[in-house]
């Protein structure tokens, strides 16, 4: 574009700093509880940590380190995100497959059925009525069964398909005399890595970052995932600091704040990881579910 | 259509039937079996006696919530939350407009990875962060309140605070994020319109106006539907984690009242006759919206 006006140039400028002070914002409370988790719980009360740790310690991350709680939560969230996300997804993606085909024959009311699940449910009291009586309480399954597919990742999934397998494809396989299942696990299937990937993706995170379903499905100690125990140390104040040589209530106290910065990190740290393909599979997620289908 | 044809056109692909089963089921148990399970919202639920089983009562519970004296209150808060949060609907379009209007692009990218990062942290950390920012005697906040000479605020335990905690760490959260849609929406836009206006010697605040805005409307439309129609379904999670007895008075909405009468009190029936009266208010809420954007020719959901 050719010269700039004089109010575009101010727009620009403006633009420029609004966006800017986004920045600030954003990263700035990430930023704090970062140095803080590394900085004298002293030197953070007494306002003297702004831009980098004061007087360093190690103390926070060697008290989350001690607590053998935070670990088996750890743990439990691996195996929650892990187990949950390849359930689910491979329920999205074959569900998926069937509902894109033209050919199914009752494809317009099931589709019907499940989109109308989206607007209306049974709520909280049914479902945990139903989860009781299925014997899912203080298992696993609770954890996973009752959300493993949610009709936005399938509604994604099937647009992915009716846009990147042409018709041609299917009626010149079975020409060759490949049957259904044949195109679709060997066909389709190689064909859809990033849809994959995409729910995959969706899954885990999910599954890693809730708490609900443990709050209500979950009471043995041993099955807390990590959230569960976040909320405890960082909502409700509970801290299992009894060992070692912290002994004055006002150390003890000291070290409850200092584990809060620090555990809020350690939990982030895989997402922290995986956040280049977060960013990038999520977004493309989010494109497909918004084309109209 | 014949029965018999219709029969060979199932049988012929009796794989893909294979393939949905496990997603029919799943949509049969875990949606269905609940919505048939409302019933005990009409009914005394007994666990021995089952969804069917129970006694039909009538509207006993939606009685008694009505005359319940928390009733107003939980109603009042879960409307004024919703509103209040539907309120910052346009930030994430306002945000994308501009974005879009940056000249460079590694600045824009910049812009987009930092911003929707705090998407991914999970709202039991995210409200964490809330307690120790806001925390009066050693949160960040606080301090910079008192720098400023003025007197620290009890954030947390303060009712009139609540509301704007939850909607603007909200906002902080999710407002970068809520942008992709409209940033997608935009890059449909033919850069011939804007050339256009440019030779018409439209500055870009007009063409945001008169080019921009316009072309993402449709879309903007059906966000606009949608969360109305999810107005009353605020996140539980949230509110019930920064809830406490101090700010109660604010915080008890109709998503945490139920689960506190429901699981917590085990009052099964009473708990989901108010889901119920909730979901009903969504729902209706979501037609009328929706035919008031079809009557006036506009998008719609369906």
């Amino acid at each position: 574009m050719s010269r700039r006006t004089l109010s575009d140039r101010w727009f620009d400028g403006l633009n420029v700093a609004f966006f800017s002070l986004t920045l600030v914002v954003i990263i700035y409370p990430l930023y704090f509880v970062l140095i803080s988790s590394f900085s004298d719980p002293d030197a953070i009360n007494g306002g003297r940590v702004w831009l980098w740790p004061v007087d360093m310690t190690w103390n926070g991350y060697r008290g989350i380190f001690e607590d053998s709680t935070i670990w088996r939560g750890y743990g439990n969230s691996l195996i929650y995100a892990s187990l949950g996300s390849l359930i689910s997804t491979a329920l999205t993606i074959t569900g998926g497959y069937a509902l894109s085909r033209k050919d199914l024959v009752g494809r317009s009311p099931i589709m019907l059925l499940i989109l109308f699940t989206m607007f209306f449910q049974g709520g909280m009291i049914p479902t945990y009525i139903l989860v009781k009586n299925l014997g899912f309480l203080d298992t696993v399954w609770a954890m996973i069964i009752p959300g493993a597919i949610s009709v936005y990742q399938l509604i994604i999934v099937r647009t992915f398909f009716q846009q990147t397998i042409p018709d041609e494809l299917l009626e010149a396989a079975m020409m060759d005399g490949c049957n259904n299942m044949k195109f679709f696990f060997q066909i389709v299937l190689p064909l859809s890595t990033p849809i994959v990937a995409v729910i995959i993706l969706l899954n885990a995170v999910s599954q890693w970052n809730s708490y609900f379903q443990a709050l209500i499905y979950l009471k043995s100690d041993e099955l807390q995932p990590l959230q569960i125990i976040l909320r405890r140390i960082l909502v409700q104040n509970q801290t299992t600091v009894g060992s070692m040589d912290w002994q004055t209530a006002e150390e003890m106290l000291e070290r409850a704040e200092l584990i809060k910065y620090g555990v809020v990190i350690v939990a982030s740290l895989p997402m922290l990881i995986l956040y280049p393909f977060l960013q990038k599979y999520f977004v493309k997620g989010i494109m497909l579910g918004s084309v109209k289908g | 259509m014949t029965n018999r044809t219709l029969w060979r056109r199932v049988a012929g692909n009796w794989e893909l039937y294979v393939l949905l089963l496990p997603t029919l089921i799943y949509f049969a148990i875990f949606h269905y079996i609940p919505m048939y399970g409302l019933q005990i919202a009409f009914k005394n639920y007994l666990p021995a006696k089952g969804f069917a089983g129970s006694v039909w009562v009538g509207f006993k519970h939606f009685q008694q919530f009505l005359d319940s004296y928390m009733f107003w209150n939980i109603l009042w808060n879960t409307v004024w939350l919703s509103l209040y949060e539907l309120a910052t609907f346009p930030i994430p379009i306002i945000m994308a407009l501009l974005l879009n209007q940056l000249n460079s692009n590694k600045f824009k990218r910049f812009v987009q990875t930092v911003t929707f990062a705090p998407h991914f942290i999970s709202t039991v950390v995210l409200v964490g962060m809330l307690y120790l920012f806001l925390s009066p005697r050693t949160g960040l906040i606080n301090r910079f309140i008192e720098a400023m000479g003025f007197k620290a605020i009890h954030f947390i335990a303060e009712p009139s605070w609540f509301k704007s905690i939850y909607v603007w760490s909200g906002v902080w959260q999710n407002a970068g994020w809520g942008m992709i849609i409209y940033l997608a929406a935009l890059t449909s836009i033919h850069p011939e319109l804007h050339e256009a206006a440019v030779v018409d010697g439209a500055n870009k605040l007009k063409r945001i106006w008169h080019v921009d805005f316009p072309g993402i409307l449709p879309t903007v439309i059906i966000l606009l539907i949608l969360n109305v129609g999810n107005l009353m379904s605020l996140g539980f999670e949230k509110a019930y984690l920064l809830q406490n007895s101090l700010n109660a008075s604010s915080s008890e909405i109709i998503q945490t009242y139920v689960y506190k009468q429901g699981l917590a009190g085990g009052k099964f029936s009473y708990a989901a006759a108010i889901g119920l009266f909730n979901s009903l208010v969504n729902f209706i809420l979501l037609i009328v919206v929706n035919t008031i954007a079809r009557r006036m020719k506009q998008a719609s959901v369906w």
